[in-house]
């Protein structure tokens, strides 16, 4: 069975003033029917962009796309836009970060459900209002026959969120892409929101990708992971793979600088040096060089491509040191030692490297 | 001098709702902290984590008397402060300073890095002449890691994370007493958070500043906090020492907090009960009867809704407001981590 959808070299430039602006930069990967896909990366790393531009979302004069989005044998860059009204909404829905931004503030909540049911279905009003309560039911909002005439400033962030994603759901998408679905919320309405996409995911059997920042949401509810940065993804592995042998210098800057309940009180966080690059003027070679405790000389000029490591052909890592020293390096830092002291450690500047 | 920075007694801070435009009558009021009490220890960090709209930022901006409390007192360094005039209050502002949560809205576009953390010299007439105040200035800019060559820059050269340690130094710039930080790292990236944290504890270590940490996210307040005061619709729930609470919680809202947190380990996080609490916060207009929480708890019975509990010492070091507080195995089943997954694994084995 071939992927639901797959995103082959996907590139999205925009023109500004400023330059030109290197959103994503050659991303590839696949989801599979069923499949829960995270990806992760700060502000700026291309995930969002990346998505927006599956839906058609980013078309505009001064927009450079190359690449393809193929969702079912279609490619959704190519599609015009009558055809991929079709598609958006109907076989891929997607739900947003800010849920009351999201919503029309002056139309009653079920009235934009009717609509997005009577977009893509030939029923009555009578049936599709019918139909909305039953969605809202689904999503867990109580008394949905009563809710359907409220506004959406009567609802709470985390019911705008449900009613969100009752509405990407309204006509059984086999693809939903949720953009920080939860960041907006409080822990306990995200445990609430994460745990109700999990049950809507194994009960209508849809794939889901899962963007966020927050590399313990991904952890419980997702497949696979991709880790995006500056445009391109540096890390793709299975869920457990990632936490338990991550190989990009990225991902174990994130694992490590984030506290956690699960590592000793008083230990000091590792930050990750300097901030997210520029995306009009990256940096040569490796985008990720300036802020690697781990980088050598020929980092700064070539630039790696995303390869399998050592013995897991489903774990790509876009890196240039060889994929035994980077196990090496994390076991160093995974039995606490900084990386300075992993990098001497490991003996770094000894090391021989191949290929990119 | 007391040991404690400030003392705060059955405060209440009531926002009036009204009606009528010309003659406004009050038809109810917010509740928007409701009756707390607790002290901050000189030089802890003391953290209060809870929910949007719990209190916890009204609680903050009248420990600094930024608002006039309803009822109650605020003690700071000794004297009481809850109900001063603004002419009183000045000469107390320098030492007690506050740190936003957003960088960008916070810092004015139109003045120069170098005014912006000069500003709070020019305000309270120290450090006249210019040239040592552009040193002093310089000195600060240095010791939150920025470049001091950039004191005639603009806020909006920076990026987020350099812009906040901006908003540190300037919170920095008058040593004050205290330093309130309301959610200092929520806005910034992943990457450049454990930098502002880690900057925030070294500063509170070399200066010996006494800083409350208002955040939502647990992890970060267990990392940085001595002591952490959990609040709900505008009560404390429970005000524990940091080992204490993270270790054995004892009021279930803190249980279902911990419950809530993403555990960044799929093993650990699958094998966890999480409790997921249903429904939404209430209205703090009307919060319910007796113990606040009742509503929601999995643990709540009869007398819940009819006797509100006393925040009273469960174990050592563990305070909370509840008739019910969370047994050993309860706690065990809503944490993931490496040693809760431990326990649990010997007590099945023993039974």
């Amino acid at each position: 069975m071939s992927a639901l959808l797959e995103v082959d070299d996907l590139h999205v430039y925009f023109d500004t003033d400023d330059g030109l602006v290197k959103a994503v930069d050659g991303v590839s990967f696949s989801v599979d029917r069923g499949e829960v896909l995270g990806i992760v990366g700060e502000s700026g790393s291309g995930k969002s962009v990346s998505m927006l531009t599956v839906m058609g979302l980013t078309r505009s004069s001064n927009t450079q796309l190359s690449g393809a989005a193929r969702f079912e044998d279609r490619d959704l860059i190519e599609l015009k836009p009558d055809e991929l009204r079709q598609v958006r909404g109907n076989d891929i829905a997607m739900i947003f970060q800010d849920p009351l931004s999201s919503l029309h503030p002056f139309y009653k909540v079920g009235w934009q459900l009717v609509e997005a049911i009577r977009a893509h279905q030939n029923v009555t009003k009578a049936a599709a209002r019918e139909r909305s309560v039953e969605l809202l039911d689904m999503v867990g909002i109580p008394e949905p026959r009563r809710r359907v005439d409220a506004y959406p400033h009567e609802f709470s962030g985390g019911m705008r969120q449900r009613a969100m994603i009752a509405m990407a759901l309204a006509n059984e998408p086999k693809l939903l892409i949720a953009d920080e679905p939860t960041t907006a919320l409080d822990v306990t309405v995200q445990a609430q929101i994460l745990e109700l996409i999990a049950r809507l995911q194994r009960e209508l059997g849809m794939a889901v990708i899962l963007i966020t920042h927050d590399l313990g949401v991904v952890a419980e509810v997702t497949n696979n992971i991709n880790v995006m940065y500056a445009g391109r993804i540096v890390e793709s592995a299975p869920t457990d793979r990632i936490f338990a042998a991550p190989e990009h210098p990225y991902t174990w800057g994130l694992l490590r600088s984030i506290p956690s309940l699960d590592r000793p009180r008083d230990e000091e966080l590792v930050p990750i040096p300097g901030r997210p690059p520029s995306l009009i003027n990256r940096p040569t070679g490796c985008h990720f060089h300036p802020r690697c405790p781990y980088v050598r000389e020929r980092h700064k000029q070539v630039d790696p491509r995303l390869d399998a490591v050592l013995d897991d052909a489903d774990h790509k890592v876009a890196c240039l040191l060889p994929s035994e020293t980077r196990k090496r390096i994390w076991s160093e830092l995974k039995a606490g030692k900084d990386p300075q002291e992993a990098r001497a450690a490991v003996n770094l500047e000894e090391v021989e490297e191949v290929g990119r | 001098m007391s040991e404690n920075l400030v003392e705060v007694r059955n405060l209440v801070k009531h926002f009036p709702i009204t009606k009528g435009i010309i003659r406004q009558k009050q038809i109810a009021a917010v509740h928007a902290v409701d009756d707390i009490s607790f002290d901050v220890i000189r030089g802890e960090t003391l953290g209060i984590v809870g929910e949007t709209g719990c209190g916890k930022s009204t609680t903050a901006r009248l420990m600094l008397r930024l608002l006039e409390p309803t009822s109650g007192t605020i003690t700071f360094d000794g004297r009481d402060i809850s109900h001063l005039g603004r002419r009183d209050l000045k000469p107390l502002r320098s030492e007690m300073q506050m740190i936003f949560q957003d960088p960008y809205s916070s810092l004015n576009p139109r003045k120069t890095v170098g005014s912006i953390i000069s500003e709070p010299y020019v305000i309270h007439g120290t450090n006249k002449s210019d040239k040592a105040r552009k040193t002093e200035v310089q000195g600060l800019m240095e010791r939150v890691g920025l470049n001091p060559e950039h004191f005639n820059r603009y806020p909006h050269e920076f990026s987020g994370g350099q812009r906040q340690r901006i908003g540190v130094a300037r919170a920095l710039a008058l040593r004050p007493k205290l330093i309130i930080a309301d959610e200092p790292v929520s806005a910034l990236d992943v990457s450049i958070q454990a930098q502002i944290l880690n900057l925030l504890r070294d500063l509170q270590r070399d200066f010996g500043i006494t800083l409350v940490l208002i955040a939502h996210d647990l992890s970060v307040v267990r990392h940085m906090c001595d002591r952490v005061a959990v609040m709900y619709l505008g009560s404390i729930v429970e005000l524990a020492d940091s080992d204490a609470l993270y270790r054995h919680p004892t009021h279930p809202y803190t249980g279902a907090l911990l419950s809530a947190v993403p555990v960044p380990d799929p093993a650990l996080a699958a094998a966890r009960r999480r409790q997921v609490l249903g429904g939404d916060v209430p209205s703090p207009t009307n919060p319910p009867a007796a113990c606040r929480f009742h509503p929601r708890c999995p643990k709540a019975q009869e007398v819940c809704s009819q006797i509100e509990p006393a925040l009273e010492e469960k174990h050592a070091g563990d305070a909370s407001a509840c008739h019910f507080p969370l047994s050993e195995g309860e706690v065990l089943e809503r944490i993931a981590t490496a040693e809760t997954a431990e326990a649990r694994d010997a007590a099945q084995q023993s039974s």
